[in-house]
């Protein structure tokens, strides 16, 4: 099957203005017979659970953990991005959307990022108007700073915690629908299942974390906003709840999953110390508007870094990108740390590590300015290294961070299946193969505030309201499907941990589908993956009983999850022959080790199918057109 | 990769079914703990143990686990979060306790916050609170340019010094009051600091203390408790500026 985006055709300027001209509308009076579900509140849900409830909608959002205001998007540090162009630096929507499909390799639609571009002005005066504190300077305007893959300060920041501010703005947006009475809010509620009947999205079945009772709830449209994947990797800078779970259980009714083999690894994150680690903390990119990255230019050099002249210092990323230097996008940054470490020229245990060092911005603005800047930072690093950063630099690793694949999506952000819409990181849409810094929360806001709104008016305006009840025996079927999974998982009583099974698979994933893959190692995963789930599925213990707040459960059924999703992210990995952005296969180089793509087969977005577990999924595609960008080898020298 | 040098530990922490079981407190041993395991950490191993035991394992909340989502909630030997400056439970680590130390953990404990399971309480009260009005009531879009209205540098920054705040809990349990006065005050002034939440800023205070009160929250006695648990550091001078501006939304 060829997939349609329906993407509006015509000069790419005016292509969102004019489709959102054709939407049909619904009338103000109809909206509260709509109930429309949203799941996850970060910045995406949080976002469009606010701005829908405030059209008059009838809303139903959900979060698993015990207040909406926590969901992961509160740990983005650096900023975001809008095309303000306040330096009179020569930004502009035009640069910002050549940006963002540069970054992205050439993988993302255009008018999808042409509409992200457009609408990142709104974002920014709206959590302004919302009364979140940016950074400001002296004269009381609205302060910039530069981000990866853009030659132009465009990133808005509120110190190392601009994730956290957002979300609080969507958060207290959100907050003031629920007590409006249009969002009824189901905090510690997981989704475990995409109720869909006779193909149409009807409604989810979750799960009450506190009592173990399984829930019915039934709507006129379903918006996932459940983020991303890559705690497939067991360790990334996730939080611990972030998982497949829902995106895989709407996969498994028929929604396409996207390009899952687009993962993006950070290149600033705090070197993992231990085998029992659970985590690894990013250090934000902002770190390298003033750090600089550089690695021994001898191999195995175990002096301290202060004893390391400076001639015999590789400012790798100095030297390879010269325009870009250390604010190179991050693909290519941790490829290059990468390229140090297998080199035999990492720092720190195990040779994992290359130095972030602060040294000559210290000398050149004060240790004051950047305490300023970046002291939460600083402060983050010593509490988990005891190391102080002002004095020694940071050691820095990379580490997986975010998922550009998601599930598949139309301009309007709707999946194949009608009525499931999917948000955020959640969707695949405007990333490509690789995400630049500060462009996430841009998206999950202007999916939220300014696109979901009007999108959604035009498939409501199609269908009657309240079709399906909670009583239709889908929601019966699933509530057993998602019981019996359950009662499996806890009838195993078998000899391995959960998280013994989870670190298994994640140290798979990430030695052979990681930020290098061959076909060799993925045709290895694709062996022991479904080895290792049959394993799971017979020798999985998990204590306690359903019918409580039982943790191991919930691990349990995510961890099943990514046992499945684990081997169709490998399975797309292996059938897209190209390095393309975050997706780098060793066998497609050129000779200075970037990334080979390939545009002639592989210029499309690949939509898998579900077709069982352990069956081959079919693949659709979607041919990429580029119009307003050509198509180019991607430099960043 | 890690220390050879390690640790054992004796655990004392509060186990406790469901809301309506009493409690009580139960002993574990902590073995082969590190410098570089972190707290949360250190009871992953513990539960690791108990769970091959057949035994259940410890319940408590986390997600993040970086020191911003607020969903940690431990009383480690007294003091919330553990009594490190500045630091919430998931950024503890073993490196501040020494080999055969007995530590011991419990839930918050403040009449606003029912216990859940184990360590786990219920803390939707502060989402109530702000429900009552922290925030700025104005609808997406239709707004003015972000730079239409300067903000003074030190008021955008105190300002954001007071929205810093991670709604962890943190000052309540540390209260001997039970008292939300430094999350509340840290959101009246975020808002009553910026020109954007200056219009409601009257209705906003009264609603918040109302909400305040019909949580079950106890009121302020000047202990400070809540400053010294603050992983964030978030300043009792927003209690005052609470206090300040309710009495000046008497008048208004």
């Amino acid at each position: 099957m060829i997939l349609d985006g329906k993407c509006p055709t015509g000069p790419i300027e005016q292509t969102w203005d004019k489709h959102r001209f054709d939407l049909k509308l619904v009338n103000p009076a109809n909206k509260r017979k709509y109930n429309v579900i949203v799941v996850g509140t970060g910045l995406a849900g949080g976002a469009a659970a606010a701005s829908l409830g405030e059209l008059g909608y009838n809303v139903q959002a959900f979060c698993y953990q015990d207040s909406p205001r926590r969901a992961h998007s509160i740990a983005a540090q650096g900023g975001i991005n809008a095309a303000k162009n306040y330096p009179n630096d020569g930004d502009s929507i035009y640069r910002l959307f050549y940006d963002t499909i540069k970054g992205g390799d050439f993988r993302a639609r255009e008018a999808d990022v042409w509409r992200l571009a457009q609408v990142s002005n709104n974002i920014i005066d709206q959590c302004v108007a919302q009364g979140v504190p940016f950074a400001r300077d002296y004269a009381g305007y609205l302060d910039n700073r530069s981000f990866g893959g853009a030659q132009v300060s465009r990133t808005f920041y509120a110190r190392g915690q601009t994730g956290q501010q957002l979300l609080l703005g969507a958060y207290s947006a959100l907050s003031r629908q629920i007590k409006a009475g249009t969002v009824k809010m189901y905090n510690r509620r997981e989704m475990l299942d995409l109720v869909v009947v006779d193909g149409v999205a009807r409604g989810i079945t979750v799960r009450n974390l506190v009592t173990g009772e399984l829930e019915s709830y039934a709507a006129d449209a379903v918006c996932l906003c459940t983020g991303g994947y890559v705690n497939v990797f067991y360790l990334s800078t996730n939080a611990m709840g972030c998982s497949v779970t829902a995106n895989w259980k709407a996969h498994k009714k028929g929604a396409l999953f996207a390009n899952p083999c687009y993962t993006q690894i950070h290149p600033t994150c705090i070197p993992q110390a231990g085998d029992y680690q659970s985590k690894l903390t990013l250090m934000s990119e902002s770190l390298r508007n003033d750090g600089r990255c550089w690695a021994p230019k001898k191999k195995g050099d175990t002096r301290p870094p202060n004893q390391i002249p400076e001639d015999e210092r590789d400012y790798y990323l100095e030297r390879k990108y010269p325009s870009f230097g250390n604010l190179a996008p991050r693909d290519i940054a941790s490829r290059a740390a990468k390229e140090q470490c297998d080199d035999g020229r990492g720092v720190g245990p195990g040779g994992r590590g290359v130095y972030l060092d602060f040294a000559a911005s210290i000398k050149r603005l004060s240790e004051d300015t950047i305490r300023e800047r970046y002291g939460n930072l600083f402060e983050m690093y010593e509490k988990i290294t005891d190391e102080n950063a002002y004095k020694v630099p940071m050691r820095i690793y990379p580490a997986p961070h975010y998922s550009m694949g998601g599930l598949w999506v139309d301009y309007n952000l709707m999946s194949n299946v009608p009525g499931l819409f999917v948000l955020g990181e959640a969707n695949f849409s405007v990333h490509g193969a690789n995400r630049l810094g500060a462009s996430a929360l841009m998206q999950g806001l202007a999916d939220g505030y300014f696109v979901i709104p009007y999108t959604i008016g035009g498939y409501l305006a199609t269908v009657k309201p309240g079709q399906v009840k909670e009583d239709h025996a889908e929601f019966k079927k699933s509530m057993e499907d998602v019981n019996r999974d359950n009662n499996k998982l806890l009838s195993i009583n078998g000899k391995r941990t959960v998280t013994d099974f989870m670190r298994e698979l994640g140290g798979l994933m990430w030695e052979n589908c990681g930020m290098a893959r061959t076909k060799e190692s993925l045709e290895t995963n694709l062996k022991k993956i479904p080895a290792l789930r049959e394993e799971f599925w017979k020798n999985v213990k998990v204590t306690g009983s359903g019918a409580e707040l039982n943790q191991q459960l919930e691990n349990a059924g995510r961890t099943a999850d990514f046992l499945e999703f684990g081997e169709l992210m490998c399975r797309d990995a292996l059938h897209r022959n190209e390095s393309c952005g975050g997706h780098f296969r060793s066998e497609y180089q050129y000779d200075d080790g970037e990334a080979k793509r390939d545009d002639v087969n592989y210029c499309y977005v690949g939509a898998w199918e579900f077709k069982g577990v352990g069956a081959e999924p079919e693949l659709h595609k979607e041919p990429l057109q580029f119009e307003n960008v050509h198509l180019a080898v991607r430099s960043y020298k | 990769m890690s220390d050879h040098k390690t640790m054992t530990l004796t655990l004392i922490v509060w186990r406790q079914k469901n809301a309506s079981d009493p409690g009580k407190f139960e002993t574990y041993t902590a073995k082969n703990i590190t410098d570089h395991h972190s707290f949360l950490e250190m009871l992953d191993c513990v539960n690791e143990d108990l769970i091959l035991e057949g035994r259940e394992p410890i319940v408590f909340d986390h997600d993040c686990r970086e020191g911003i989502c607020g969903m940690c909630s431990q009383v480690i030997n007294g003091m919330a979060h553990g009594g490190q400056e500045r630091t919430t439970v998931c950024q503890l680590h073993m490196r501040k306790f020494k080999d055969g130390d007995t530590i011991y953990i419990e839930p918050w404990r403040a009449r606003a916050f029912p216990i859940v399971k184990d360590l786990v309480v219920d803390r939707t009260a502060l989402d109530t609170i702000v429900q009552a009005g922290a925030y700025v009531s104005c609808h997406t879009g239709g707004v003015p340019d972000g730079n239409a209205i300067p903000i003074a540098k030190p008021v955008a920054d105190e300002s954001m010094d007071a929205a810093e705040c991670i709604g962890c809990g943190a000052c309540v349990a540390g209260c001997p009051n039970g008292a939300a006065m430094l999350f509340t005050g840290a959101k009246v002034s975020q808002y009553a600091l910026l020109p954007q939440g200056k219009p409601e800023a009257a209705a906003r205070v009264r609603n918040l203390v109302d909400a305040m009160k019909e949580c079950g929250f106890g009121n302020c006695t000047n202990h400070y408790e809540c400053q010294a648990a603050c992983p964030k550091g978030i300043n009792v001078k927003f209690i005052a500026r609470m206090n300040r501006e309710f009495l000046k939304a008497q008048f208004a």
